[in-house]
């Protein structure tokens, strides 16, 4: 268990008690010089397990072309976490730390369909008509 | 924001996985936020700092003045 504790997990599958409809957690990975394909698989299967409503795939990301581009990932580990809308949040790396916890938050909304913004950043946001990419780095802690 | 606006696509990046993108973009701190390409957002601001940062290179693609200008 990568999941540091009982307790830890126990706090996990209670916050994914409030999903209301299913997630996917699309991951993809390369059998080959990638080093940290197999400890990011570890965490998504672990994490999978915490709810009925998570469901875990994998891809190989030089085989399953389709998905690739269905997804738009281009490196590895990745791994998408699909709602209904088809896709979302993409993960590069291991999801662990405190991006572990950006990824329940993401499950959750992903979930729940409720961005959680204000009424202001959403009157915003609706009045983006271009293909925009947002990057953000961090740091595992 | 994804949520919001399908036009918008997100992803998070573990930068020490990643030195060539680090290198790419400058990365000296994290969190560090790069949209399109060229706009820049250090650390985490509040929610109305981030959209607004955000929306102004949103506008520029636009050509549509900003909504909280």
């Amino acid at each position: 268990m990568i999941l540091p504790t009982e307790f830890e997990q126990a706090k996990v599958r209670e916050l994914l008690a409030s999903m209301t409809s299913s997630v996917r957690l699309v991951f993809f990975y390369q059998s080959f010089l990638c080093e940290t394909c197999p400890p990011a698989r570890q965490i998504l299967t672990e994490l999978s397990g915490l709810s009925e409503r998570l469901t875990f795939e994998e891809y190989n990301l030089q085989l399953d072309r389709d998905k690739v581009e269905e997804f738009g990932v281009d490196k590895v580990p990745a791994v998408v976490v699909a709602g209904t809308r088809g896709d979302g949040l993409c993960f590069y790396g291991i999801p662990s730390g405190y991006e572990l916890s950006s990824m329940v938050d993401a499950i959750l909304l992903e979930s729940n369909g409720d961005s959680g913004l204000s009424t202001d950043s959403r009157t915003v946001l609706a009045n983006v008509t271009v293909p925009t990419n947002i990057q953000v780095f961090v740091a595992p802690t | 924001m994804m949520i919001e606006n399908s036009n918008i696509k997100a992803t998070v990046i573990s930068a020490t996985e990643y030195p060539d993108l680090v290198r790419q973009y400058g990365i000296t701190g994290v969190p560090k936020t790069v949209v399109n390409d060229n706009v820049e957002i250090f650390g985490a601001p509040t929610e109305e700092v981030f959209v607004k940062q955000a929306l102004e290179e949103f506008s520029l693609d636009n050509g549509k003045p900003s909504a909280l200008a």
